[in-house]
């Protein structure tokens, strides 16, 4: 799974131009399903037909980042930048960031902003592609940019840019990978959905389209295990995959969390309760399409989302594909 | 066909605040009925026009958007000295409402927004900005009943201002007057209903865009369209500025059409922007992109009813939006209703479809 994640977390794809993380998921589940949709807003929906006598599951990872957009190109060449999803301006400062095409650039402040004086703020900075004139600088007004630092595995820590929420991707792939050649009854709608950091928005139309029995939104949450974490949380990176209670956008359904903590119980799979503050995920959208859906999400303990290096725990990332396997592998989910 | 100022001017001029917008309605559905197969008026209000595409079927249906509305502001007490308090209605900066002239209501009731007397004030008042709640208008009445008598609570008003050019220079004509964000919007798409395409149209004049993109919404699930276009007056703060400054302005006024890659409410589909390239490139018309990460406009609520809908914005270059005197180009105008023409003879299946 370590290649996996290192091909999906390399991959370039911001909120709105997800083309190439889409093809490399596309490549990745070829084979794996029945049938693959791309939608008007970009989401790709892979389907796995059941046996039948099932429900129509979806279950929901976003291939998008955050990123920036640039907005004006200086005189002197610097790029300067509107965010794509929220970025912390604080971590954006000397950080390196990288263009579709694979341009580099170093996010700079301006000279007249004293950070010691006062926290910068996004419109004071701009990315330096290291040229010594505009001449030499390709890029323009719209072209698009993420953090991109390369995948590490360390120990049982796996460490990228955009674990949030490439990694919720992964555990869907690796989901199809170890369901083949196994029979469930269920229509199994697999929804790397686009557009999430600035909505959620692709969510919103594939669960119209779907119209499913029950959604699971697989993405990254908070944690409460670092130094004076505020607020306080119970999620723990290592402890097994998060359950979510109810975060800051919506309320997961209480039967669909019963039925997976006693399928957890029952597999023997580790798994923690999530009541995030700050923060939602494609759930919120999908809870209320249509005459609504039973809706909850499956989270992976991440450190520093949002900000260049995200941290996830690999035993809590196996115990999701784990949950997912055994909750999908009964004849009924809810 | 009627002329595109002469259009601009009555839908300028005319009233129609979010939530009030008959007027504006009336005059629309009348200049475009004898073009289009089918009118309708939904239950917010908003005006579906049905143009049949000439091409061969399975025609594509596309939809284009543009908002009746403007912003203005709502009449919440009458006090006892006979002045009213008033609610804003959409985004307006505060900054420009003081001593603005107002018409409240069917009967188009004068009054004035109060400003206290410079000779009054300290120097810290000066640049304090009064917030709506202070604010009060004068109808010119003594009392409570004679204030009463011209309005009620929950009158709706906007910034009085009449249309008027100010060049009519062929080589820069540029005009002046309200709510060109979205006449401006209305009037391209009442010319562009002007001729047939081979695609089937619906041209849905909106409500309440200003308050939230409501009429939007609800608009494109009734029509479910395949592609959508949103005609928008956007923002242009090109001047004042120094000559020298290095800064992209949002939009240039003469530059032409401003094409939005991503604003606050909605990624435009790239094989539409795609799409209104090559049709700029084919008729020769200079387009421009607006700053990414401002603003929303319909597109932003049409593209995600249903199971989604490709959608994109053009926007015609309007400065000072939302105050009771903006300016545009009407060569801009005039290139954008082209702009969308152009595109609606070029577009197919393909272009909507998403690489990768």
């Amino acid at each position: 799974m370590i290649e996996l994640v290192r091909r999906l977390t390399d991959a370039f794809g911001v909120s709105g131009y997800e083309d190439q993380i889409r093809s490399v998921i596309r490549a990745e589940v070829e084979g794996l399903a029945d049938e693959m949709r791309v939608d008007a807003l970009g989401n790709l929906a892979v389907l796995r037909r059941g046996t039948g006598g099932g429900q129509k599951v979806m279950l929901a990872a976003h291939m998008d980042q955050i990123g920036l957009m640039v907005s004006h190109v200086d005189d002197r060449g610097y790029l300067w930048f509107t965010s794509i999803g929220y970025l912390y301006a604080l971590a954006c400062w000397g950080g390196q960031v990288r263009f579709a095409d694979g341009t580099v650039g170093t996010v700079g402040l301006d000279g007249r902003v004293n950070p010691t004086k006062a926290l910068p703020a996004l419109r004071d900075m701009y990315v330096d592609v290291g040229a010594t004139g505009r001449a030499e600088v390709k890029q323009k007004v719209g072209d698009v940019a993420v953090f991109s630092l390369p995948f590490v595995a360390q120990g049982d820590a796996w460490f990228a840019s955009n674990m949030d929420d490439r990694i919720g991707c992964a555990v869907l792939v690796q989901l199809l990978r170890e369901l083949r050649g196994q029979e469930i009854t269920h229509d199994l709608y697999v929804v790397f959905t686009a557009q999430e950091e600035v909505g959620p928005r692709g969510a919103v139309v594939s669960a119209y389209a779907i119209d499913p029995d029950l959604a699971i939104a697989v993405d990254v949450t908070d944690t409460g295990d670092t130094p004076h974490a505020s607020p306080p949380m119970e999620v723990h990176m290592g402890r097994g995959v998060a359950i979510k209670v109810q975060d800051s956008g919506m309320i997961s359904h209480a039967g669909l969390n019963r039925r997976l903590m006693a399928t957890a119980d029952s597999a023997g799979v580790p798994y923690q309760l999530e009541v995030l503050q700050g923060g939602t995920t494609d759930a919120y959208s999908i809870q209320v399409s249509r005459q609504g859906i039973p809706t909850t999400a499956l989270s992976l303990p991440s450190r520093y989302i949002h900000a260049p290096s995200q941290i996830v725990d690999r035993r809590d990332v196996e115990a999701a594909v784990a949950l997912l396997r055994a909750f999908v592998s009964q004849p009924t989910c809810i | 066909m009627t002329e595109l100022s002469d259009l601009l001017e009555r839908l300028s001029n005319e009233f129609g605040p979010s939530g009030q917008e008959r007027k504006v309605r009336t005059l629309i559905r009348d200049e475009i009925s004898p073009h289009v197969d089918r009118v309708e008026v939904d239950a917010l209000g908003n005006l579906l026009a049905y143009k049949q595409g000439t091409g061969p079927e399975p025609r594509l249906r596309v939809m284009l958007s543009a908002h009746m509305d403007e912003v203005g502001f709502m009449v919440t007490r009458i006090e006892k000295g006979g002045h009213l308090r008033l609610r804003l209605v959409g985004s307006i900066d505060k900054r420009v409402l003081l001593a603005k002239r107002v018409l409240i209501g069917e009967a188009q009731i004068p009054g004035v927004i109060c400003s206290p007397p410079p000779h009054l004030q300290s120097a810290e008042q000066r640049v304090k900005v009064l917030d709506a709640d202070t604010l009060a208008i004068d109808v010119g009445a003594s009392s409570e009943k004679e204030a009463g008598a011209k309005v009620k609570v929950g009158d709706y008003g906007v910034l009085a201002s009449r249309y008027v050019t100010l060049s009519a220079d062929p080589r820069w004509p540029t005009v002046r007057g309200k709510a060109f964000d979205d006449r401006a919007g209305c009037s391209a798409l009442i010319s562009i209903l002007g001729r047939s395409y081979p695609v089937d149209l619906i041209a849905a004049f909106t409500v309440q865009e200003e308050v939230g993109l409501r009429g939007a919404r609800v608009a494109a699930y009734r029509a479910a369209p395949e592609a959508a276009f949103a005609l928008e007056g956007t923002i242009c703060d090109d001047t004042p500025a120094p000559e020298d400054e290095d800064r992209t302005a949002v939009t240039r006024m003469g530059d032409g059409p401003a094409l939005t890659l991503m604003d606050r409410s909605v990624v435009s589909h790239p094989g539409m922007t795609r799409l209104l390239e090559a049709a700029a490139e084919a008729q020769g018309i200079k387009i421009q992109y607006k700053a990414p990460g401002l603003g929303s406009t319909d597109s932003g609520a049409i593209h995600l009813t249903r199971a989604g809908v490709p959608a994109s914005v053009i926007g015609i270059p309007c400065r000072y939006i939302h105050s009771p005197a903006s300016i545009l180009n009407l060569d801009d105008l005039a290139n954008t209703a082209r702009l969308v023409a152009a595109a609606l003879e070029l577009i197919s299946q393909q272009d909507l479809v998403r690489q990768g």
